[in-house]
């Protein structure tokens, strides 16, 4: 009788960040372990209002599967979500509720911005539509498209996990991000 | 009474019965009478609209009871904002569309929430998009626009585009 064996796996672990091994212990900073952890799970909060929250619906689904980049848990509820996904047409009108949703989230927090539309007003270029929603709170990647496809959500969101991945764990106290939200009126 | 189920348009009988009607009473009020695509237009004089739709309401005949719409419409060569008046009479299915015309730099006349409380939204939207005021209106404030918006969009003299946007010029986008 032959004893199980592993078996190979085509299952892409994450891989460990530098560090120092030896026999029994593995030293490495904490600011990296943090970043590999958070980078890895997680939560959006999807906030969708037209075709590009199609293009989401598709992106979360079997076939692109977002699960593979550990954000298969959708927040609906912004105080346990880490990243804000805008897809589509903002009003101006819901700009302040957009704005309130953001501010609900807890720190740290990140927003996609997706497609034209949430970008740029897109070909809404009108007096009742928001222009852009860096008007009114902070974008960390743009996703443009209209809609764009799975594959270019996909590449906003590896784009945000290096972002998270890459961050410092004290940037979020630093002045320097107080005052970039002072700027959209934030705290 | 002779009921029309259809949902063609109303002969020519049929308009000048509800002319006939309307002119029993409001004879000098009426400016011009008109068909366009088979839909009776009334141009009326704006004093006495509300009288008239009051009227056209408790008419035992006409019994115009279901404001369909009310909307405004703005005329920048004449100066003018029209308020659209679309009745509809339920028993008969006739249908009127009645205009008046306001003076654009003071457009002001009375509610139609009187007569029908469904005109509350309707006038509320004309207000938001052509200034309209509706005198007696109980709640008249801005009803899809945001409500610190200082324009009134659908006026022809306010631009289409949002005007707080810098990287679009004529050149790239035609402006």
């Amino acid at each position: 009788m032959q004893a199980t064996e592993a078996k190979t796996t085509d299952i892409k672990l994450v891989e460990k960040p530098e560090g120092y091994e030896g026999a029994g212990f593995f030293a490495t900073s904490l600011e990296k372990v943090v970043g590999m952890a958070r980078k890895n799970s997680i939560w959006p909060l999807p906030f969708a209002t037209s075709c590009c929250g199609i293009e989401f619906m598709a992106t979360m689904g079997a076939h692109y599967d977002l699960a593979r980049f550990g954000s298969e848990r959708l927040s609906f509820s912004p105080r346990q979500a880490d990243l804000l996904m805008v897809m589509g047409t903002i009003a101006k009108k819901m700009g302040p509720v957009l704005r309130q949703v953001y501010e609900q989230m807890a720190e740290p927090r990140w927003v996609l911005s997706v497609g034209a539309c949430a970008c740029s007003g897109g070909i809404f270029d009108t007096y009742s539509v928001l222009q852009g929603i860096d008007r009114i709170i902070p974008v960390d990647v743009y996703v443009p498209g209209c809609p764009p496809r799975p594959e270019q959500i996909i590449d906003g969101i590896m784009k945000i996990q290096q972002l998270v991945g890459n961050e410092s764990l004290r940037r979020r106290d630093s002045s320097a991000y107080k005052a970039m939200l002072n700027k959209y009126g934030i705290e | 009474m002779e009921v029309n189920n259809e949902r063609s348009s109303m002969d020519k009988t049929t308009e000048e019965k509800i002319v006939g009607i309307i002119r029993e009473k409001f004879e000098s009020d009426i400016l011009s009478v008109d068909s366009p695509h088979d839909f009776l237009t009334i141009h009326f004089r704006k004093d006495n609209i509300i009288d008239l739709i009051r009227y056209l309401y408790d008419h035992p005949v006409a019994r115009f009871q279901y404001l369909t719409t009310l909307c405004g419409i703005h005329y920048p060569d004449a100066k003018e904002i029209a308020v659209m008046y679309q009745l509809h009479s339920l028993v008969n299915n006739w249908r009127v569309r009645i205009r008046i015309f306001l003076p654009e730099d003071d457009p002001v006349t009375p509610t139609l929430t009187t007569i029908f409380a469904g005109a509350n939204w309707m006038e509320r939207e004309t207000y938001d998009f052509f200034g309209v005021k509706f005198t007696g209106h109980p709640d008249l404030r801005r009803i899809l626009n945001v409500e610190d918006m200082i324009i009134f969009p659908m006026r022809k003299e306010y631009p289409l585009e949002d005007q707080t946007r810098e990287d679009k010029n004529d050149f790239m986008f035609g402006r």
